[in-house]
Parts: C-alpha cells; structure tokens; sequence
C-alpha cells in the first residue's frame, strides 16, 4: 500500500460520502440512502472481482460464465433459509423428484465410467445406450414428480421450499454450490487435450441461468422467491423500537430514514467482515509456496511442468476456488436484496462487467479488484442518472418532438457505452490496470 | 397417407426451421472463424456487430419504406442490406483503426484482444440500444409465404399443411449464395489466398510481399459482411431484439468451435449442427410419432425432450460432445 | 510467454483455443522503413560489419558476410553460433545497431524486408517456411504474390527444377515429407526470380540421398546468375559447393576464405570438421 494507492481508495471513498451528503451540480444523489447501497453493492463487486481475479490473474484461466456462479450462488439462500413447502415432502412429490435427480446423477457417473473403460466403437455405442436410457427413465420419475410439485398453491409456492436454517448459513453453501459446478466444468474443459474453459464457462453460465428460470420447483423460476429471511432486523421493527428511535433522535434523525440506513450500515458491516477476511486470505496464499506455484506456472507452464507441477490441477483448483468466491458473493447479494429474480442475470450485468473491474483494477492484484469493483460499481450506478442529466442539457434547446424524447429515452444506454469505454482506455494507456501488480 | 403427413410434419417443423437457422448460425459462425484465423482471437463483438448492421438495415428499410420504395414481394430489407453492411464495414474498420490496430502493432497477446473486444462489445452494444432501443422489432414486409399451409392441405389432400415461409426460402438462398462466392473468394482470388497464406503463416507471408494491414482490412470488411447478412436473415425469421443477438453469440461460438476454429467448411457444419440438434432436441415429436406408430405405441406426452428454453444447453452438449471425441472439432481448425 | 517488460504481451500463461489462435508471427510489421541509397562497386552483396540482436544483448559482433554474383556462399557454425541470426540482419528482420548490407550497388540497410524481396532477395527460413494448408502450387503462387506479370513460366521452371513438386502440386503443403517441404521453400522463394537466394539449413532433416539432389539443384540455380547465401549444419558437403566459406562462431566471423581452402585448413577441420 503506497501513497498513490490510499489517494486512490481516498477517491473513492470521497466519492461515496459526496453521495451521501451532497447534491453538487446534479452529479452527486446527496443521500445516504443511496451512498449505502452503492457501498454495499460495491463492497459484494469487489468480492466478485476478487474471484474473477484468483481465475485470470493468478492463473491466466478465462472465465465468461461469472454469472452462472453467482446465480448458483444465489440458489443458496433459497434452499437454506426458507421455510420447507412440507405438503409437497411427499413419496409423490419430493421424495419422488429427489430419486429422479439422483437418477440423472447415476447416469452420468455410469458414463463417466464407461468412458473410462471402454475404448473406440463399443465405448460409443454403450455411452449413448446408457444416455439415452437414461434420460427416458429420468424423465419416466422426473415429470410426474415435478407436476405434483409444482401444482401446489403456483401464486405462493409451486417449488419444494428450502430449510428454514439461519441465512448466514447460506453464503457458505453458495460458494459450495458454484465450487460444486466449477469442479465439473474445470474436470471436463480442463482435462479436454486443449484447454477449453472460456467456452465451457460460457455454456454453463447460460445453462444455470435456463435452469434457474425454469425449474419451478427449485426456486420458483421467474416467479421470483421474495421475502427470504434477512441476517439483519427489519426496518419497521427498528422504527417500533424505542431504543432505536431514541439512538435516531440523538443522531437528528427521523426514524424512518435511520433504520434505513441502519439496516444497510449493518449489511455493510457483514460484507466488510467478509471482504477482508478474504483479501488477507488471498494475500496470504499468494504469499505461501503455493502461490508463488501459481505464479510460477503462469509465467511460465513448461518450466513449471518440467519441474514435475501438475499444471491442470493446480489450474483445477484456482478455478474451483475463484468460482466459489463468486458464488458466495451471489449468495450475498441475493440476502442483501432478500429476493431471488432469475431474470436478472444478465451475463453483461455479472460477467462482462465484473471483468471491467477486475482489468481496470489491475489484473492481478488483490487491492486493485477492490478498488476496481468499488469505481466501476460506482460509475454503473452514476453513469445512467449523469447520462439522463447530460442529455437534458443537450436536448434542452431543441423543440419537442421524436428525436427529443428518442435521445432522452436512450440515456439510459449510456451506460453500457461508458463501461466499454473505460475498459478500452484502461487497456490502452494503463494496461496494467490502476494498482499493478508487483 | 400417414407416413406421408409424418414427413410433411417433419418438414414443417423440423427440417425447414433447423435449416434456416442453421444457415444464421452458419453466417455468424463464418465471421467469428475468419477473424480467428486472421487476428487469432475470439471476437466477442460479433454477436452486437450483427445487432448494429441489422439495426443500420432496420433505419435504412424504414427510410425506403417511408419514400415508397419496396421490392415487389421480398423484404425492402434486402434493398437496404448493401447500405447496412456498408455502414457496418465502415464502423469495423474505424474500429479497427482506432483500437484494435495498437495491440497488432504491439504484437499483442491474443487473449488481450479477446478482452478489447469485450469492450467494443460494450460499446457496439450501447450503440445500437442508443439508436434503436431495447424492443422487439418486426421488419419483414415481404410475401409471406411461399407455400401455404392450407393451399398445401387443398393442393395435396394432406391432413398436414407444409408452410414455407418465404423468410426461410431467402434465408437458405441468401446463405448459399453467401457461401459460395466467400468459398470462391478464398480459393480462387489472389487477395482470397493472401488471407489463407496469412493465417497459416504469418511471418512467412510477409517475408512474401503480403501486406498484413490489407489482409485484416478485407477480413473485417468480409466478417462485417456475413455479420450485418446474417443478423439481417435471422431479424427477418424471427425479429430484432439487441439482446437476443447478445445472446447468439454462444450458439455462434459453439458453432465455429465444433466446426473447429479457423476452418470456414467446419464454421458451415458446426452451424447446421448445432442447429438441427436444437430442433430436434427440443420439437415436440408427438404429431410425428403419432403418424408413423401404431396407435398403441403412440406417446400421450408432447414426446418433447427438452423445452426450447434448454435449446443453449443442447449446443453446449454437443459442444462438449464433439470435443471429447474430436478434440481440435469436425474440421481440424487450422486453415482460414 | 509472458513477459514483464510489454504488458499487451502478457497473456498470463492462457492457452484458451476456444478464444485464441496459437502461434503468430514473431516480424514487426512493415510501417516505417527507409529508402535504399546508391553506393556503387564492391561484391554483389556485402553486409558488412553487422553488430545487433534481439533484445538488449548483442548476438551479431562486427560479423561481415559477402557473396559474389552467381556464387554460393556458404556460412557454417556451431549451434547458435547466430548464423540464422546474420541470415535475419541481412534481410532486415533485425534491427542492426551497426554495420550496413548492400545489395547490387545499393545501400538497403533501412529497406523492410518486404522491400527487400521487391529488390530481388529469396529467403527460406529454417523452420516454419511453408503454408502448410495450401496446396504446393498455392504456395508457389504466394511466393511470386509481389510479382504483377505473368509467373507461370517461372512455375514450370521450378517444377522442371523440383519434379515431384509437379506431381504432389494439389497435395498440401503440410502433408508433404521434409525434404519435399524444403522443396517447396526453395520453389517458393525462387518465385519472385530473386537475383539473391538465401537458404537456411535447407538440408535440415532430410536423408543423404536427399540432400546430395538438393546441393545439386542449388548448384543449378547458381549457375542461372542467382547468388546463394546459405548456411548448412552438413559443413563439407556445403564447402564442397561453395565459392566462399564462413566459419561463424560467437556472432563473429572467426575464419574466411573459399570453401576449398577452408576444407583444407587443419585447424578449420579439426575443431569444425570433426579431424
Ligand atoms: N527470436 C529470438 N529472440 C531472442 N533470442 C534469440 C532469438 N532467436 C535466437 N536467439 C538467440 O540468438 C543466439 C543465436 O541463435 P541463432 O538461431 O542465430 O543460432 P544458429 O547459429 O542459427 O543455431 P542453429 O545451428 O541451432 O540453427 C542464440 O543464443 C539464441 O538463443
Ligand atoms: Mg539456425
């Protein structure tokens, strides 16, 4: 951490206190309120670039299916910390749906084997029999079951519900549900003669988020899952509570807008925790042996191979690695908004955008994700308002007519142009992003 | 007779929609493979350089259509698909010129243009929502049939109609056509060898006389091309919706890699691939089992395999398939 | 690779085919590049005093190499003694620190190599020197791409030359056997009808009876006016042929004189020769 690094951290923390007490030129919200959440989201974004991070810049592995662990991730939640839909644990119902799943799994597996053990025609023909069996015999147990699942109380339920534990609980679990998923494509397209990664991630991200959308018996589909129990009190219970409104009186406050942002002041201090916890982890591990392993083998793989490292499985490990960080911060995120919408995933949103952070933080370095997940969460946010504000200012002299409202309507797009953007100048002038690596 | 309705329904449903597509996804495909074998990277603006071509011939067919230019019973579309590539070629090559030509220089790695061209997709994304907007739109003002369903049942005494939507006729037309003069371009001309002799070896080609700016140039200008004709194709069987052209890009990709990367023949068998599996996979075969088996044997589902929102999950199960088994894809990418 | 010194290069070791294409090419490209300048008399080509390298260290020391019009020069070394590296100065894929080439009466040290091949210089590199997907004769074709007149009669000469090159014409390049590959590398840069032809190693991996065929077609094409500047791993064979010998060690010229001289010279046949 040198000067130039705290002014940088300095910019933008001056930047979250400006929105949250000032409503300068128009560029700044002036309330807490909002400062909070940009802080909170920015803190959950630099935890995700702090994943993507371990993937490309410990080890070079290109991961476009971000938004496939992060839904995952946000899975967790759901099944955990919601109370269990007990009328459809039945023989017919769960019970049936759950053997159909571990079907679907035997299959597989028996795949795998065969694989495995057998070689040229037979292996072909005994892999297909065994799919194509038992695909039919999975979806013989799986559309029964489901059906019965999902035609209790559909404007309420029609999914199995989670169980009922603590949702803290469920951070944890996320990021074992996207190592999970990350095992299984870092087996298939690591272990391919050649590496194949960005397209397998690119699938799979696209296949989680299908998966999420309509299996309404997992998490409701786009049926969304709302009010998922919340690790922190509710803002009407803070309000009723006279402690509180006494502390908020103290403050000057009314107590309204204090549980507000109370509430988002204690989320920030979960996501705080959570956040340097991991970056002394990973500073830590790239300090050890093993990350120097891993840098060893990025700089140079036939070296490090000639020196007997076992380059895919170390490259199998920082990306199972790296996918539950990003897994984890999905779980966060969907407690953070105490609500499941699958159609959000948008791969721009949680993929691509994520990238932006990680490279204009500086590859490779932890401080710089975080940095960068907290200035481009910010400039996300900002761009849209500041587009609408410019636009404004733009059009102001023109009559009233199509083009007007066309280019009103359009600033929202700004955005998206913005991130594109910063990420190419980044690239171009300060190519190893704002904090380098050493 | 049964047997009969059986392949009309397969036709209809089936073979004539997977066609189509398949041609879409060979065109995209086409692109992101000769820019592979040219530049060496995967470009992920493809997908938005389709939606800002097809959105440039979206502007240009309202313009005609607004001065009463149309183009008897085909699409006005067509009429302004030279003007959209043109525009689009233009913006490529400005593009180009303003940020990809620096890492050429700098003898960038590969994987760096990969992330450049995620912010061009950015951009090009923001672009087009910025001139057209986020909605669905329908373009096609053309005939809309070629064969009727119902002139079909009355001309043959048929129980099931064959519809030949005269957007699917253009599309396999057009594809074709497309094809056949990039083929002819790639073996026969002198600038069309200059880009194989480059993707095979590079320095070897300059130690030829070949100049590397003009071999990218005409590569882009051609990527543009297939871009602006596919998304145009696809906008036209379906409609526009920038994001859906978004998310094209992996159907695309999985194409051109099945294919293997770099091999224009493989972008073109990885395209109808992917497509007919799509189909196949996720058509409800009910109606044609019912035709072709006694009726005892007659399915009471939909005899659906999986829903059609499952339709990127068979790609990428092919995908992986053919990979496991032909590592380097159908054709040995190598070639441009 | 990576590397820390330019960050656009640095791919951090990934290998992803599904978004990159291995392999590209290591020449800058031909932005900036001099003029040749008139510097009449001396040997039809003289590169002289080269001193250069890749990076910050030299390779190339003081090194000078000449050939004559219609001789064969012949450098021979050991294993990085830097003779392809001389080979790369003389035809400008270097940047030389000191020293300058001349061609046929002209300086062209500041010429692209492109602009080289344009003044009638050949070059067969010693790896990587085919397209291996095209066809034989679209590999001929691509060495006469410069040429804008009529280059079938230079073809049917190369084929005359290499007569299996005839038959093997639609077969791609890469599919061919190493010998027959040098061939189409030697067809390929005798398309441009160079007046100067420079070969390295073009004997590397094939057979004996294969390698006497090719010194003799070389031989052949320096007796049509052509200059060869070639380096050779088989040292006396090569001096058999050659007018002129170097003896390259450490990037400096250690012993120069024709090749018959050079093969007679105890101290080149003991230590260079094998006794
Ligand atoms: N592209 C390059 N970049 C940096 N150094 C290089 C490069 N090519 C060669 N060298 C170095 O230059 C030196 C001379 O190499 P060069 O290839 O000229 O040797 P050579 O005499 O042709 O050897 P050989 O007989 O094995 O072909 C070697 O030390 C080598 O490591
Ligand atoms: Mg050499």
């Amino acid at each position: 951490m040198n000067l130039r690094n705290l002014l940088l951290f300095g910019f933008v923390a001056l930047l979250i206190v400006l929105e949250g007490t000032t409503t300068a030129f128009g560029l700044f919200g002036g309330s807490w309120n909002t400062a909070l959440g940009i802080l909170n989201m920015g803190l959950i974004s630099a935890i995700l670039a702090l994943g993507v991070n371990m993937q490309w810049g410990y080890a070079g592995l290109f991961n476009v299916g971000v938004v496939g662990f992060v839904a995952l991730g946000g899975l967790a939640p759901v099944l955990v910390s919601t109370q269990p839909v007990t009328e459809v644990w039945t023989t017919q119902g769960a019970g049936r749906l759950i053997l159909a799943l571990l079907i679907g799994l035997a299959v597989i597996a028996l795949a795998i084997v065969l694989y495995g053990r057998l070689r040229g025609r037979n292996r072909t023909l005994a892999i297909l029999a065994v799919l194509i069996g038992g695909f039919f015999l999975f979806r013989a147990v799986f559309d029964p079951a489901v059906d019965v699942v999902e035609s209790f109380q559909p404007a309420t339920h029609s999914n199995l519900g989670g169980l009922g534990l603590p949702v803290l609980l469920a951070w944890p679990v996320g990021a074992l549900f996207a190592a999970g998923a990350a095992w299984v494509i870092g087996k298939t397209a690591l272990g391919l003669r050649s590496d194949y990664l960005a397209i397998a991630t690119l699938g799979i991200g696209e296949i989680i988020i299908a998966v999420m959308k309509n299996e309404d018996w997992l998490a409701r589909g786009v049926k969304n899952v709302i009010s998922i129990p919340r690790p922190v009190p509710y803002e009407v219970d803070l309000q009723r509570d006279p402690g509180f409104i006494d502390l908020a009186a103290s403050f000057g406050s009314d107590p309204v807008t204090a549980s507000t942002v109370a509430v988002k002041l204690l989320y920030a201090g979960l996501f705080v925790v959570i956040l340097l916890a991991l970056i002394w982890a990973s500073e830590k591990a790239l300090n050890s042996p093993w990350g120097r392993m891993m840098r060893a083998i990025r700089d140079n793989e036939t070296a490090a191979e000639a020196m007997g490292k076992d380059v895919t499985r170390r490259h199998l490990q920082i990306f199972i690695l790296g996918s539950a960080v990003c897994g984890l911060a999905g779980a966060m995120i969907v407690t953070l908004d105490s609500q499941l919408t699958p159609g959000t995933y948008n791969p721009l949103r949680f993929t691509f955008l994520i990238w932006v952070m990680v490279i204009v933080g500086g590859s490779g370095n932890n401080w710089g994700s975080v940095l960068g997940g907290f200035l481009i969460w910010f400039l996300w946010i900002k761009v849209e308002p500041w587009g609408h504000a410019l636009m404004g200012l733009i059009t102001s002299g023109m009559a009233e007519g199509a083009l007007k409202s066309h280019l009103q309507d359009s600033a929202a797009h700004m955005r998206l142009l913005t991130m594109g953007l910063v990420l190419l100048l980044v690239l171009r002038f300060s190519p190893r992003g704002l904090i380098p690596e050493r | 007779m049964d047997f009969l309705n059986a392949i009309v329904a397969l036709l209809n449903f089936v073979v004539i929609p997977a066609t189509s597509y398949g041609a879409q996804l060979a065109l995209g495909a086409l692109g992101v493979t000769l820019i592979y074998g040219i530049l060496r990277f995967s470009n992920f603006a493809h997908g938005d350089t389709m939606a800002f071509g097809t959105a440039m011939v979206i502007l240009v067919t309202w313009a005609f259509q607004s001065v009463g230019i149309h183009f008897g019973p085909l699409p006005t579309a067509l009429l302004a698909l030279p003007f959209g590539i043109a525009i689009t070629a233009a913006l490529v090559l400005a593009t180009d010129k303003a940020v990809y030509r620096f890492y050429r220089r700098q003898k960038a790695a590969p994987v760096i243009l990969v992330i450049v061209s995620m912010g061009v997709m950015f951009i090009m994304n923001g672009v087009t929502r910025f001139i057209i907007g986020v909605g669905e739109i329908r373009f096609d003002d053309g005939g809309r049939f070629i064969v009727n369903a119902n002139e079909f049942k009355k001309a043959t005494g048929l129980a099931e109609g064959l519809a030949f939507r005269s957007t699917q006729g253009l599309t396999i037309l057009t594809a074709i056509i497309v094809v056949a003069a990039l083929f002819w371009f790639l073996n026969k001309t002198r600038t069309g060898k200059s880009m194989r002799a480059y993707s095979d070896n590079e320095d070897l080609a300059l130690l030829s006389g070949i100049n590397p700016e003009r071999v990218v140039a005409v590569t882009w200008i051609i990527a543009a091309g297939l871009a602006v004709i596919a998304g145009t194709l696809y906008g036209l069987d379906k409609s526009f919706k920038a994001f859906n052209y978004f998310q094209l890009l992996l159907p695309i990709f999985a194409s051109a890699i099945v294919g293997g990367l770099g091999s224009p023949l493989g972008a073109i068998a990885g395209g109808f691939l992917i497509a007919f599996t799509e189909v196949g996979f996720t058509y409800a075969w009910k109606k044609v089992a019912t035709y072709v088996l006694p009726d005892a044997l007659a399915p009471d589902g939909l005899a659906q395999l999986l829903s059609t929102d499952y339709k990127f999950a068979v790609s990428f199960a092919i995908l992986v398939i053919v990979l496991l088994f032909k590592p380097t894809g159908l054709f040995k990418g190598k070639a441009v | 690779m990576s590397s820390s010194r330019n960050p656009y290069k640095d791919d951090r070791g990934n290998k992803d085919r599904s978004i990159t294409k291995s392999g590209g090419g290591e020449l800058e490209y031909p932005t900036k590049g001099g003029k040749a300048r008139p510097a009449p008399g001396g040997p039809f080509l003289a590169a002289e005093n080269m001193t250069g390298g890749y990076g910050a260290a030299d390779i190339l020391h003081d090194c000078t190499l000449t050939v004559e019009k219609g001789q064969i020069a012949v450098i021979v070394g050991p294993n990085g003694a830097g003779k392809s590296t001389a080979m790369k100065a003389v035809f400008g894929m270097l940047n030389l620190r000191g020293g300058h080439v001349k061609l046929d009466g002209e300086d062209i040290t500041a010429l692209t190599p492109q602009d080289r091949v344009a003044k009638g210089m050949g070059f067969v590199p010693q790896v990587n020197n085919v397209f291996p997907s095209m066809s034989v004769e679209e590999n001929l074709e691509m060495g006469a791409f410069i040429r804008k007149d009529d280059f079938r009669a230079t073809m049917e000469q190369v084929y005359d030359l290499f007569p299996i090159l005839k038959d093997k014409r639609r077969q791609p390049a890469g599919e061919l056997s190493g010998g027959q590959r040098q061939q189409v590398a030697v067809g390929r840069a005798l398309m441009t009808k160079p007046k100067l032809l420079m070969l390295d190693e073009p004997t590397a991996g094939v057979s004996p009876i294969v390698m006497d065929e090719l010194f003799d077609r070389i031989i052949e094409v320096a007796r049509t006016g052509i200059s060869i500047l070639m380096v050779e791993q088989n040292a006396r064979q090569a001096l058999e042929i050659a007018d002129r010998g170097y003896v390259l060690v450490q990037g400096a010229n250690k012993y120069t004189d024709t090749g018959e001289a050079l093969l007679a010279d105890p101290e080149v046949r003991r230590t260079f020769l094998g006794g």
